[in-house]
Order: structure tokens, then C-alpha cells, then sequence
């Protein structure tokens, strides 16, 4: 594959109408390498009384540094998806690529952050935490990690609360501890399962404005679940919009100029409502006659 | 349903409040934000103080009692007990008995806990383990140690293999359901975690799911400890005769025989004291430098 390949703009597909065919429109050209590639993914996990399908043949690519925002409705299989990549799901049907290679298993080239705080080990203090995954994959080690660790945590700002244990942090902190465990790591891609969800409203914004921030400085790859669309517009470059139940591709959506500076414009409300569309446009038009009639 | 119906009359409109913006007002008329408990206070809320507190009033009453009976052979006083303590103590008697007791408990107890652990590590990773060990505790924990004795007895005869034997059954089973319990309660993100690094197997067990599960483990030495302390002091009773030395059980035994009363109370005041210092020194140790430290008790 050569560069120019790589160069051209990826197309933002699902919006050409096309409501009622399945697949989106696909471009003539060959797929483009992607650090992460998904292709045909279908998943499907039992319950106790039915086998759930939870995304139907999902195409994606996720470039590096990306900001790649996966958005859907509750019940999508967007979390599914992640789980997937990170290698805790086995797939129905299609292929999960990293770098070209097949994911089998869970890995520390894909490091998750969860939406819950116990994600934290409570045994161990803020930098044992950190330290903890790089001491473990013998990615890192003696000096190296320590520096790293110390590095890192100063980045998210938790450099006096170093040696304190999770349960004596914030809701906010304790993310920004499971963000700068997973970051420390050096990953290949960074996957965030609704990672501000449980998060009041004003932490929440500060926890976005910070993630932003450091993926400035650091240039990482992220892959991040959200069912807020305000949240995939500030954070994601990229945003992949899945049906509802079972996920199908929707569409995919560039947001790399919209961010924080520019919430409240004409563009970002225009993405926003777009979306919006996208997303509810099966549930919105009968309730909306309903409501017509009653009035 | 409709929505006027919901709401209060329609036509009715919030009044208009002036908004505001102030100082906040002084607030040095409390004094001290932040002032401290007075001494007795303090003294009051120390939990061993009030500990100590109860034991003396019970041995306050428990000589009372005893002096206003004066029967030393049934009831002999709280100051004739601690006599004899401290002579059997002195002497080496006391101390050589509970040391004998102590081998066969550390024994025992460390042999349950490792059979527990390679128990419980194969229940945690395989289903068909986990089937086994639940069928296993079923059956075994309403089964009273000191009922195996007779067979102990037969198995491995009068000595300190019938005493493990039983002590290994008192602590298997407690400690293989709680520790199966804690690492059931782990969290699925953080197992996710685990296995995110690429924790797998025995490290998996000894990384993640031993420190998460640790307070139900915890809970789990303590019960078995609790079990197997009993469970030896009974077994000696009936026998313990055959060794050269015998355990603290013994000595209960043998001071009833003798019709020494006092000596049957200091023996069963050793069996107190060890459990004390046990529960409330040694576990009290680990839960305050685990899990009331990681946050995971309180």
C-alpha cells in the first residue's frame, strides 16, 4: 500500500440517503490500511434465556490518532463492539485486525478503561496502579516504569495524590487514574467504554476538556463509546453511528474540526442535529404524529 | 392522559423574584471551624478502652460471686484462677501444654489453608471445579469435626495425625467456600483488567482475585481459625493422653480428673486468652493493613 493510498480522505459515507438499502454506499477504491480494522463483525452473546445479537456485520477502520467515537443507542452493542476489540469477545463472523494481526485474546497492546471505578485496584495506591500493568507485561521495567509512572501521573495532575489509595479519590481522579494507567502503557490504541458516564455533568465536561489535552500532547489512538452525541462531537475526529438493535453501521461522520471552542455554532448544532436524525429517525416520526394528533 | 391534567391550574404564572448577589456573612461567631473532642470524649469513643472496661466489671463479679458461694471445688474465685495461671505458667507446665497445643494447630491449620488454596484455584478456573468443591462443602461443612475423631482414631491412631486430620477438616471447608465467595464478588472490570494485561492462570489468582476477594478470605482464616482452635481443644479432651506431652485440652482433662477446679478454670482461661490475642491481635493486625487500608471495610 503505498501513501497516496494513505493520504486520500477517507469517505464519509451514510449520508447519501440510501434509508432503505442495507449496506452504505462503498467506495470503488480498496480499503484502506487502518491501525485497527474491523470487518464484517457480527456479535452475539447468550443470555440466560436467548442468544443475543448484538452488532450485525460492522465495517470500520480506525486510523492512527484517531479520536474514533463509537455512538449508538442504548442496546446498540457498542460496548460489545469494544469489548470485542479488546479481545473479551470472540466473533460470530468477520475479523478484528491490529496492525494487521488477527485479535485473539485480550492484550496490553489494547489497553481498556471502564466506565465503573473499580476498575482501580483498591490494594494498590495511585502509582502502584500505574505501575502495576507495565510491571505485569514486562513492557516496562525497574527505572523505565517508575519514570513513566511518575511522568504520567503528573500529567493528569494527581502528583499529590501519588501514594494515596483509590477509595480516598474522587469519582474524577480515580478516571484520571485509569486513563494514565492505560496511557502508560503505551498501547496501540487506547479503548474508552463510556469512560465519563458515571460522572457528574461538571467533572465530566473537565474530564473530556483533559483527555483532549493530553491527546494533544501525546498523539494517542483512541477508540471511545458514548450514547451522548454532545460527548462524540467534542471528543471524537471521527464518529461511527450504529443502529439501534442489533448495531449496524449507520454512518461515519468527520468531527476532527469540532470541539469544545466551538459548541453553540451553527456547525456543531447542525452535526449534533444530524446525528440526532440518524439515530432516532425510526422512533421520532410515528410518536411525532401522535403527538400531532392529540394536539 | 393529557398533560393539562398533570399540571397545576394553566393560566397561573411564577411570580418574578428580584435575583441577588452578596457576601457571605461573617461566620467568626462559631469559633474554632474545626475544635477538638474533649478528653473523656476521646477516652469514651476508644473501642478497647470500653473493652477493658466490660472485662473488669465480669471479673469483678465473677469474684464477688464466688467468695459470697465459697465452694472452691465448683466455683473456685477469680483471684485463686489467676493464681494457678500464674504458677502453671511459671513453672512451665501451662506453656509447655500450649506449645504442644500450637504445633498440631499450626499443622493443621496450614495444611487445610494449602489444600483450600489449590482447591479453590481449581474451582475458580474450571466449572467442573467449581461443581466439585460446591457438592464438597456441601457435604463436609454441616459435618462437625469432632465426629471424624472415631475414625481419625482408626485411621491414623492416638497422636498428632488424628489431631490434623480433624483440624484440616474444621478449616477445609470454611475456608474453601469463603475464599470461592470473595473471588465470585471480584468485580467483572476489574477480572477485565486483570486479563487486560494479560494476567492468565495462577498469576490471574494471586494478582487480582486474591487482593479483590481478600475481605471474604479474610473472613474465611478467621472462621477457620475459630473452627480448628475449638475443634483441637475438643479432640485433646478425649484424647492426648498418648504423647509423651499432651496439649491444653489435656491439661483441662487431667486437672478434672484430679478434682483441681481452679486449675480446669485456668486451663479454660488459656483457651480464651489464645483465642483473644488471636482474633483481636493478629487478624486485627492483618484487617488494618489490608482491607480497612485498600478501603474495602470499614
Amino acid at each position: 500500500m503505498t501513501l497516496s493510498a494513505i493520504a486520500q480522505p477517507r469517505p464519509v459515507h451514510g449520508l447519501s440517503g440510501a434509508s432503505g438499502g442495507q449496506a452504505p454506499p462503498r467506495e470503488a477504491s480498496p480499503v484502506l490500511p487502518g491501525l485497527l480494522e474491523v470487518e464484517g463483525l457480527t456479535l452475539q452473546y447468550k443470555t440466560p434465556n436467548h442468544l443475543v445479537t448484538a452488532t450485525y456485520r460492522v465495517d470500520c477502520a480506525v486510523h492512527e490518532q484517531d479520536r474514533y467515537v463509537i455512538l449508538g443507542p442504548s442496546g446498540c452493542g457498542k460496548s460489545t463492539m469494544l469489548k470485542a476489540v479488546g479481545g473479551f469477545m470472540t466473533p460470530e463472523e468477520g475479523h478484528i485486525r491490529l496492525r494487521g494481526r488477527e485479535v485473539v485474546g485480550p492484550g496490553p497492546d489494547r489497553m481498556m478503561v471502564f466506565q465503573e471505578f473499580e476498575q482501580l485496584m483498591p490494594w494498590k495506591t495511585v502509582l502502584e496502579n500505574v505501575l502495576f500493568p507495565m510491571r505485569i507485561a514486562g513492557r516496562f521495567k525497574g527505572k523505565d516504569a517508575m519514570d513513566r509512572a511518575l511522568s504520567i501521573i503528573d500529567k493528569v495532575k494527581l502528583t499529590k495524590f501519588r501514594d494515596v489509595y483509590p477509595h480516598m479519590l474522587s469519582g474524577g481522579m480515580k478516571m484520571r487514574v485509569a486513563i494514565a494507567r492505560a496511557m502508560a502503557m503505551e498501547p496501540d490504541i487506547l479503548l474508552m467504554d463510556e469512560p465519563f458516564a458515571a460522572l457528574d455533568a461538571l467533572t465530566r465536561r473537565k474530564m473530556q476538556d483533559e483527555l483532549l489535552q493530553l491527546w494533544e500532547q501525546v498523539r494517542f489512538t483512541l477508540m471511545f463509546v458514548t450514547h451522548s452525541i454532545e460527548e462524540a462531537i467534542i471528543v471524537g475526529s471521527r464518529i461511527l453511528v450504529l443502529s439501534p438493535h442489533p448495531g449496524r453501521v449507520r454512518a461515519e461522520l468527520d468531527a476532527s474540526q469540532l470541539g469544545f471552542d466551538t459548541v453553540g455554532t451553527p456547525a456543531f448544532g447542525a452535526l449534533s442535529d444530524k446525528i440526532h436524525n440518524l439515530l432516532f429517525e425510526h422512533e421520532l416520526g410515528p410518536q411525532r404524529q401522535e403527538e400531532d394528533a392529540q394536539a | 392522559m393529557s398533560m393539562a391534567t398533570l399540571g397545576r391550574s394553566e393560566g397561573a404564572m411564577l411570580a418574578r423574584r428580584p435575583e441577588f448577589e452578596i457576601e457571605p456573612i461573617d461566620a467568626s461567631g462559631i469559633g474554632e471551624v474545626a475544635r477538638p473532642l474533649s478528653a473523656m470524649e476521646r477516652i469514651v469513643n476508644n473501642e478497647a478502652v470500653r473493652k477493658v472496661a466490660i472485662l473488669i466489671a465480669l471479673a469483678i463479679v465473677w469474684e464477688l460471686y464466688a467468695r459470697w458461694l465459697n465452694n472452691p471445688l465448683l466455683f473456685p474465685s477469680f483471684a485463686e484462677t489467676v493464681a494457678t495461671f500464674v504458677a502453671d505458667i511459671s513453672s512451665g507446665t501451662l506453656i509447655d501444654r500450649v506449645a504442644t497445643s500450637m504445633r498440631s494447630l499450626i499443622y493443621g491449620y496450614g495444611t487445610g489453608l494449602a489444600l483450600a488454596a489449590v482447591l479453590t484455584t481449581v474451582a475458580v478456573s474450571t466449572r467442573f471445579g467449581t461443581d466439585i468443591l460446591n457438592t464438597l462443602t456441601a457435604m463436609f461443612n454441616p459435618l462437625p469435626a469432632i465426629a471424624l475423631l472415631p475414625l481419625a482414631l482408626i485411621w491414623f491412631g492416638l497422636g498428632i495425625g488424628s489431631l490434623i486430620f480433624v483440624i484440616v477438616h474444621s478449616v477445609l471447608w470454611a475456608v474453601s467456600l469463603n475464599t470461592l465467595t470473595g473471588f465470585r464478588a471480584v468485580p467483572e472490570v476489574l477480572r477485565m483488567s486483570g486479563r487486560n494485561y494479560g494476567l492468565k492462570g495462577l498469576r490471574y489468582v494471586i494478582h487480582i482475585l486474591i487482593p479483590a476477594g481478600f475481605p471474604a478470605i479474610l473472613a474465611g482464616l478467621k472462621i477457620g481459625w475459630a473452627f480448628a482452635w475449638r475443634t483441637l481443644i475438643a479432640a485433646e479432651l478425649v484424647f492426648g493422653v498418648s504423647s509423651r506431652s499432651g496439649g491444653l485440652g489435656w491439661y483441662i482433662f487431667e486437672a478434672r480428673s484430679e478434682l483441681d477446679t481452679a486449675r480446669v478454670f485456668s486451663g479454660l482461661l488459656a483457651v480464651i486468652l489464645i483465642g483473644l490475642f488471636v482474633e483481636s491481635v493478629i487478624f486485627r493486625a492483618i484487617e488494618k493493613r489490608t482491607v480497612q487500608r485498600w478501603g474495602m471495610q470499614h
